[in-house]
């Protein structure tokens, strides 16, 4: 029963919201281009939805690849920063200058770089500076994680650098690495949208581009429509991970 | 003579933070290393291990590589690693091949009282049987020298007087030199053929007490006489130390 109540209650609410909405846009009479009523957001889903689905893939495909690029590029530079104080001293700064620095700014830059002839590049790019961070300090956090007991008692056995790197301190980092890994996801889809904004003009068919020309036409409900679908994918991506992260992590302590 | 300490100092950051200490462990001897907290124990602990090196003094050490074995206070085991895997590391780290290795720890599982456990995870133990399955650990490669750093100090009364009985049974059976470190008086009495009492920090000989009585210990030991003055020694030792220090 109470489970039941709470499941219910998010449902409950979101559809108290929708009503209202509905009912307020009707009663004030708001312009639909101004803010269209749930019901034309729905009908815009429907209308568009084939087209809002494909540019959802364009988007999503974007942020997985930036993620993947962005996994093997903070992986083996955490590795590198754990194994070498010096290398860690050496890239660290740019690492935070690059993180503290707003993604957005640097996307003209980006652009420039990738070429005008390639915007998508400038986005999967864009998105991987965001993805980095996030990947890199969960792998070198958990790199140099290991119990300092264990530690010496490898060191006792005389396990060399590889033995500890791979018996020790790598698994110690592996919940790390899952967290940082579920945080990037997320900042990839932010990633890419920001990517698809500043690339604008089309030259991206993602879904920043459609929620970007529907505004300009005062499609509002199609705008909306385009933002329900970003907003379930990011959702649904980051659910995906979280489920993948217990189900590792409940392995890894063995339970 | 399995290793020894000499005229030892050992400075951290600039400061002396143990000695001029002297210690000598023989072949097969149980040695309980007594003294207030900072005084150097573990210090002195991870000297006999060979993990460290000390400032100025001598240290020596006969055995060789596998040959020495360390537990902590907490059981210090893999979380991602079974029961039997957690065992057979050393053996593994030293190049035994994993079946052999496996088929060892398993032994040396059940040599500490611990059958049926060698899948479980560590999460999956109790409190004492974590602390076995750190026993046999460092069981497994046969040690000459074993070294307990407070290994019973986290479990309860119950739990730590019959882990003490066991180990007792474990060093008659393998025979190796054992040194622990025990902040527990009557621990230190039960468990040792000679008590070495530290000063506070930095930890100096305050004295030595030998006890006498068969090991492992006879049923009701610790209501003997000699148990009881020899613990009186000892704290008297042990509060001498501390005076002299402060």
């Amino acid at each position: 029963m109470r489970r039941l109540v709470d499941l219910l209650a998010p449902i409950v609410f979101l559809g108290l919201l929708l009503g209202g909405w509905e009912l307020a846009c009707r009663a004030l009479d708001i312009p639909p281009y101004r803010l269209p009523p749930p019901s034309a957001i729905g009908d815009a889903l429907a209308a568009e939805g084939p087209l809002l689905l494909r540019s959802g893939w364009v988007t999503l495909a974007t942020a997985l690849w930036a993620l993947a690029i962005a996994s093997l590029l903070a992986n083996l530079l955490a590795l590198a920063a754990a194994l070498s104080g010096l290398v860690e001293r050496a890239i660290q700064p740019v690492v935070v200058t690059l993180q503290v620095t707003p993604v957005i700014a640097i996307a003209p830059l980006v652009q420039i770089w990738a070429g005008l002839e390639h915007p998508e590049r400038a986005v999967v790019g864009l998105a991987v500076v965001v993805a980095f961070f996030p990947i890199f300090s969960g792998a070198l956090t958990g790199l140099k994680s290991a119990d300092p007991d264990l530690e010496r008692l490898f060191d006792l056995y005389g396990a060399s650098r590889l033995q500890k790197l791979l018996r020790l301190r790598a698994p110690t980092a592996a919940p790390f690495v899952m967290q940082g890994h579920k945080v990037a996801a997320g900042l990839a889809v932010i990633g890419a949208v920001v990517g698809e904004f500043s690339a604008g003009s089309g030259g991206s068919q993602g879904l920043a581009w459609r929620i970007i020309e529907a505004s300009n036409r005062l499609q509002t409900a199609k705008a909306f429509a385009a933002l329900v679908v970003l907003a379930v994918m990011g959702a649904a991506l980051y659910g995906l991970l979280q489920l993948a992260e217990r189900r590792a992590l409940a392995w890894w302590r063995g339970r | 003579m399995i290793a020894s300490l000499s005229g030892v100092e050992v400075d951290y950051r600039g400061r002396l933070a143990l000695g001029p200490f002297d210690l000598a462990v023989g072949e097969g001897e149980i040695i309980a290393l007594v003294g207030p907290s900072g005084c150097g124990k573990s210090t002195a602990m991870r000297l006999l291990a060979g993990l460290e090196q000390p400032t100025r003094g001598r240290l020596a050490r006969a055995p060789g590589r596998g040959e020495t074995s360390l537990v902590f206070q907490a059981p210090t085991l893999a979380p991602w690693m079974s029961a039997v895997a957690n065992v057979a590391l050393p053996l593994e780290l030293a190049g035994v091949d994993r079946r052999a290795a496996r088929a060892r720890a398993s032994e040396a599982l059940d040599r500490v009282g611990l059958s049926g456990v060698d899948a479980a995870r560590p999460a999956q133990l109790s409190g004492g049987m974590a602390m076995r399955v750190s026993l046999a650990r460092a069981l497994v490669t046969r040690p000459r020298l074993l070294l307990l750093d407070e290994p019973f100090a986290a479990l309860d009364e119950i739990t730590r007087r019959t882990l003490a009985d066991d180990v007792l049974a474990l060093w008659a059976e393998l025979r190796p030199a054992i040194l622990f470190v025990t902040h527990n008086v009557e621990e230190a009495v039960y468990m040792a053929s000679r008590v070495v009492v530290m000063t506070a920090g930095p930890g100096k000989l305050a004295g030595e007490a030998a006890v006498a009585g068969p090991l492992p210990r006879p049923e009701g030991f610790r209501v003997t006489e000699g148990f009881r003055r020899t613990s009186e020694t000892v704290s008297a030792l042990l509060a001498q130390g501390m005076e002299r220090a402060a």
